[in-house]
């Protein structure tokens, strides 16, 4: 089996992440970048299916600036097996539908059984990116699985409704994504850290995919305000009167 | 006035989902509400009324078989069809992990272009502008579609206020779903037990419990908390995590987003992934032994101390009030 996963390349949630209050788009340099924790959940379903099943290909695909060749290494180190980069400058603040023209015409070119990614990514949040790609590409799709088991020709699993859950399946080839319920990502290991330098990785640009513009319709901000950050108020430690004290707060604010 | 669409999901069990209010009152800011139905023959044309009373002023019912067991491709399927017959201006779905699937298809389909989880809507001219609450609430920022049609997910709760009630005309649409180009529905599981408790997202007072709690048993102590206050439970990811609750109770980055009235901590330390699904609150309050604890930067009234001496005492404070 041939598995596609799609990784992003996000500022790190655990800090503070900031927005260019001109552009609105993200201020890339304010934070630390990271491979999106989903991917690695991704990845893992994608690893953990190679692991038991020999002769499977795990392949890694991602579409960001010249930097996020660190994120392709960090996945590679994990123990996918090579990657491929979509860098062109002008992929910079590209929306959802525009990122989801460009993946699809990259796995166009590519055999595979399987393309699985995050359920939503943490900087964009939309969520739509892989099925707006199995739309493109014409095969079924199933988002936000909660945990997933592949077999040689189908991909079954389950996934939340307002009400409780369904479970759900296809044939293959299809795309899938995760939610952080899927699986728990390994952590790379020294041998995994060494060998990801061999690895193979391949460079597209958006003429090599044959692209040059988004054709539909575009989303665009129209203004980006920052709020001002929440202060801490009054905090005591307990003498054995802080629940009577925060009592009175709360008539004091009548929450009681 | 141009119609505006609304995806109404309707439950596995026939009921219209809790989305449909206020995604139905921001379409009435838009334009003219129409509710677009995908269900199997007979569940929709129930709704009908409720959809009316909820301010549809046409409904595009698309009833056929496939709607139990095909994922997600009905509803796209029917909103293809609507976006054809109706011309709208714009289509408001909900976030929903159904939402967002008929989104991606339809913005495809109709070279569309897509806006995410606004938490508002309004018309400037033709243009659609929705509002985004980003990175926790920490950004507003208010995006528009140029060159498509304008297609905007819903974040559930947000948009506040009704539309008014209309006797909705109801055209029913032959949509016939080819099934081999979707994933099936094999089976609907376990329904999610009755609460009395209100329902997490949009409550205004919320409790939630972290990994303090230390084990499924004890956190009981959160929901006597909020039971005696009449709040939503809530739990960070490491509750989550280690069990305590199920995922739908996860409040932050990869959780819900929640905006009460009051939000109390309990034993939660306040990483900023928690802190990006609450930090919008009225009032929040921390209980923590650790006195460094993050929470404490953004807490209201904090204390510094153990939960499980503190939150039955308090629990007992506002009983002997209540009386
Ligand atoms: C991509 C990503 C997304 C994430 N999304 C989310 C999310 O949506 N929601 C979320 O919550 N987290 C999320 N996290 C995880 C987040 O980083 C934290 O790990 C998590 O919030 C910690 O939960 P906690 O505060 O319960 O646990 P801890 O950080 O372990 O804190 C437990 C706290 O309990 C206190 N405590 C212990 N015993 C007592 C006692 N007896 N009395 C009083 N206090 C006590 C301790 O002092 C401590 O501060 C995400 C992380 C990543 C990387």
């Amino acid at each position: 089996m041939r598995i596609i996963a799609l990784i992003k390349q996000v500022p790190d949630t655990g800090g503070e992440r900031r927005l260019d209050l001109t552009t609105g788009l993200l201020d890339r340099d304010a934070s630390d970048k990271i491979i999106d924790e989903i991917n690695e959940r991704a990845l893992e379903v994608a690893l953990a299916y190679k692991d038991a099943n020999k002769g499977t290909e795990v392949v890694v695909m991602t579409m960001g600036p010249e930097d996020a060749t660190g994120t392709i290494r960090k996945a590679l180190s994990m123990g996918a097996d090579s990657g491929i980069h979509i860098a062109d400058a002008s992929l910079v603040g590209s929306d959802s539908a525009w990122s989801a023209e460009v993946l699809a015409a990259a796995l166009q070119r590519e055999q595979f059984d399987l393309v699985v990614a995050g359920n939503e990514s943490t900087d964009g949040r939309g969520g739509v990116v892989p099925i707006m790609i199995a739309e493109r590409l014409g095969l079924p799709a199933i988002g936000s699985l909660d945990s997933v088991e592949l077999s040689d020709g189908s991909v079954r699993g389950e996934r939340a409704t307002e009400s409780g859950s369904m479970t759900v399946s296809s044939a293959l080839p299809a795309v899938i994504s995760v939610t952080e319920r899927a699986a728990e990502p390994r952590f790379p290991n020294f041998k995994g850290i060494m060998t990801a330098k061999k690895k193979p990785i391949g460079v597209l640009s958006l003429s090599e995919l044959g692209l040059s513009e988004a054709s539909g319709g575009r989303s665009v901000v129209l203004s980006t305000q920052e709020r001002p950050a929440r202060t801490a108020g009054k905090k005591i430690v307990d003498d054995g009167s802080a629940a009577a004290q925060l009592a009175d707060f709360l008539a004091a604010e009548r929450l009681i | 006035m141009s119609n505006v669409l609304v995806l109404a999901e309707v439950t596995p069990t026939g009921e219209l989902s809790a989305t449909v209010p206020s995604l139905l009152a921001a379409a009435a800011k838009l334009g003219t509400p129409v509710a677009v139905v995908a269900t199997a023959p007979g569940v929709g044309s129930a709704l009908t009324e409720q959809l009316g009373s909820l301010g549809a002023q046409k409904v595009y019912l698309a009833e056929t078989d496939a709607a139990g067991s095909v994922l997600s491709g009905v509803a796209a399927d029917a909103l293809t069809s609507a976006v054809e017959a109706l011309q709208p201006s714009a289509v408001l779905l909900a976030g929903s992990i159904d939402g967002r699937e008929a989104a991606a298809r339809l913005a495809v389909r109709t070279n569309g272009g897509l806006v995410h989880d606004a938490v508002d809507v309004r018309a400037d001219g033709d243009k659609v502008v929705a509002t985004h609450s980003v990175f926790g609430g920490a950004y507003t920022v208010e995006s528009t579609v140029e060159g498509g049609l304008a297609i905007v997910t819903v974040r559930h709760g947000a948009v506040e206020g009704t539309a008014d009630a209309a006797t909705p005309e109801v055209v029913n649409a032959d949509v016939s779903v080819d099934a081999s180009k979707y994933a099936a529905i094999d089976s609907f599981n376990n329904v999610k037990a009755e609460t009395t408790r209100p329902e997490l997202l949009g409550a205004s007072k919320v409790v939630s419990g972290g990994r303090g709690l230390g084990s499924k048993e004890a956190f009981d102590l959160v929901e006597k908390l909020a039971d005696s206050l009449g709040a939503a439970v809530g739990a960070s990811r490491a509750a989550v995590d280690a069990g305590y609750v199920p995922q739908s109770y996860q409040v932050g980055q990869t959780g819900v987003s929640v905006s009460p009235q009051l939000y109390i901590a309990l034993g939660i330390s306040g990483a900023i992934q928690h802190r990006a699904g609450m930090q919008t609150a009225k009032t929040i309050v921390a209980i923590n032994k650790d006195g460094d604890a993050p929470i404490f930067e953004i807490a209201d009234f904090g204390i510094v101390g153990d939960i499980f001496t503190i939150v039955p005492q308090l629990v007992e404070a506002i009983e002997a009030r209540a009386k």
